[in-house]
């Protein structure tokens, strides 16, 4: 079921493709089928810029099972240049080096793996701006 | 000097180095290994891929850095070959990930080759064969490793993380021009993994001399009688580095100057990333070169075999260089980690449960 889901989703999620509203103009990230802030079904698939800024985060140091290697996880809200706000884990940043409107652009990333003989699931993660950090 | 005409060259060129970084004074520190068992390897520090990184991932990143310089429709690619002895799966392409990632698929080509370090440096030929004759438009070759070692084997202080790419294309447009490529193998056994062991054995007495020498001096030798090229021709020459000695002292043996080889040694630096070693010399290179340059890379793999090839940088290589991050940036984005840490990220701590 998770597998057949993700492999589903998995364009946008690899190559950062939001929707863009054909009635009021507003693009959202991951598309859905109806635009969250008109309702209009009239939506086209877009590239998003990859580079935005992180508006908010959490740490999570105590992670169960197969992703503690990765621990700690961070989450971030991360605003777009064009807007769009869309939540994503972070990753090449120390706990220490994180702050509000730090710049950050997308990288691919192992977002999960089902176990040691599943398949592993790859998607975008945010880190500090090559250069920047 | 003959050389015959390129029809293929490089339109995009990546890398891409993960940004934590193992001293090898801390290896030497965890192993009791005095000073002089390993600083002859003259190299510092290796590059140690983060906890969700793979070769997948970076072979991604190295690809779009490669992307974003060729400027052309990722649907044009007709071929993605990805080089690696660290394939995440044994059985499923990483090819066909990168391409979807990067939006090649479906009508391409895609396969995964191994020959040790030197399957990336295979891709870029068949790439460049391709592309030659016309079946394809463009062609993209990755060379990517996490590369495995034993720990507390020597080859520990070297085996790194990293990756390296190139869209190759028609050599009208291209930013250098491959104008002769030789390639030269045999059946040696200086170093191998078999099937399901995590760490690869080397053959001691096999990997200097009759492996890396001899391959690489075979096939830059070949170049030369071929195409009539002589080390003064060339403005770098760039090598296999399993450690920061060895390139040194085979640009020594065939007649190259310590100023031709300097821009290309990325492993005194981060280490030896494997299938991404040579061609991250290159990617080096390509960041500065000038029109008019000539360059001489070697890469080299177990078991063994080297390709040599003679590229010319043309005018279209200014602009590219602005597109994408340099290897300088990679390279100088660094956190060191502890002996611990570097267990921790390449899951060489077992203990823990993996569900
Ligand atoms: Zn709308």
């Amino acid at each position: 079921m998770v597998l057949a889901r993700w492999w589903r989703t998995r364009i946008p999620r690899y190559r950062l493709i939001g929707a863009q509203c054909k009635s009021c103009g507003r693009a959202h990230y991951p598309p859905r089928k109806a635009c969250p802030y008109c309702g209009s079904t009239e939506l086209e698939q877009v590239m998003l810029p990859r580079r935005g800024i992180l508006e908010s985060y959490t740490v999570v140091q105590s992670i169960p099972g197969d992703t503690r290697f990765q621990a700690p996880i961070i989450v971030g809200l991360v605003r777009l240049e064009n807007g769009v706000r869309l939540v994503a884990e972070l990753t090449d940043v120390q706990p220490e080096e994180l702050k509000l409107g730090l710049e950050v652009e997308a990288t691919m990333r192992r977002i999960r793996e089902d176990g040691d003989n599943g398949t592993i699931m790859y998607g975008l993660k945010f880190r500090p701006i090559l250069g920047k950090s | 000097m003959k050389v015959t005409s390129g029809k293929a060259g490089i339109h995009g060129w990546g890398g891409y180095v993960p940004r934590y970084r193992l001293p090898t004074k801390e290896i030497a520190r965890v192993w009791g290994w005095p000073d002089h068992q390993y600083k002859g390897l003259n190299v510092s520090h290796k590059s140690v891929d983060g906890p969700d990184e793979d070769s997948t991932t970076m072979g991604f990143e190295a690809a779009y850095n490669a992307l974003l310089r060729a400027k052309i429709d990722p649907s044009l690619i007709g071929a993605v070959f990805f080089g690696s002895e660290s394939k995440v799966y044994a059985v499923k392409p990483s090819a066909t990930l990168i391409a979807e990632m990067i939006g090649a698929t479906p009508e391409t080509m895609a396969s995964d080759l191994e020959f040790a370090c030197r399957a990336g440096s295979e891709g870029l030929r068949a790439s460049l064969a391709l592309v030659s004759s016309g079946m394809v438009k463009y062609a993209l070759a990755v060379g990517s490793d996490t590369a495995q070692a034993e720990p507390g084997d020597v080859l520990e202080f070297t085996a790194s993380s990293g990756a390296a790419a190139f869209i190759v294309g028609p050599a009208e447009g291209a930013a250098a021009i491959v104008e002769y490529s030789y390639t030269y193998v045999t059946d040696t056994p200086d170093f191998w993994r078999r099937a399901e062991k995590p760490y690869p054995r080397h053959g001691e007495g096999f990997t200097g001399e009759p492996a890396y020498f001899a391959h690489i001096m075979g096939a830059v030798k070949g170049l030369f009688k071929k195409t009539g090229l002589k080390p003064e021709d060339f403005d770098y020459a760039i090598f296999h580095q399993p450690n920061g000695k060895f390139p040194v002292r085979v640009a020594q043996r065939l007649g190259f100057t310590y100023e031709q080889v300097e821009r290309g040694l990325v492993t005194p630096m981060i280490g030896n990333t494997y299938n991404a070693s040579a061609l991250l010399g290159l990617v080096r290179v390509l960041d500065v070169a000038k029109p008019g340059q000539r360059i001489l890379l070697a890469p080299f793999g177990s078991g063994a075999g080297s390709d040599a090839y003679s590229i010319i940088v043309t005018d279209e290589i200014v602009e590219k260089q602005k597109l994408a991050p340099a290897l300088d940036d990679y390279i100088n984005r660094k956190l060191e980690v502890d002996y611990a840490t570097y267990t921790r990220f390449r899951r060489i701590l077992t203990m823990l449960a993996r569900g």
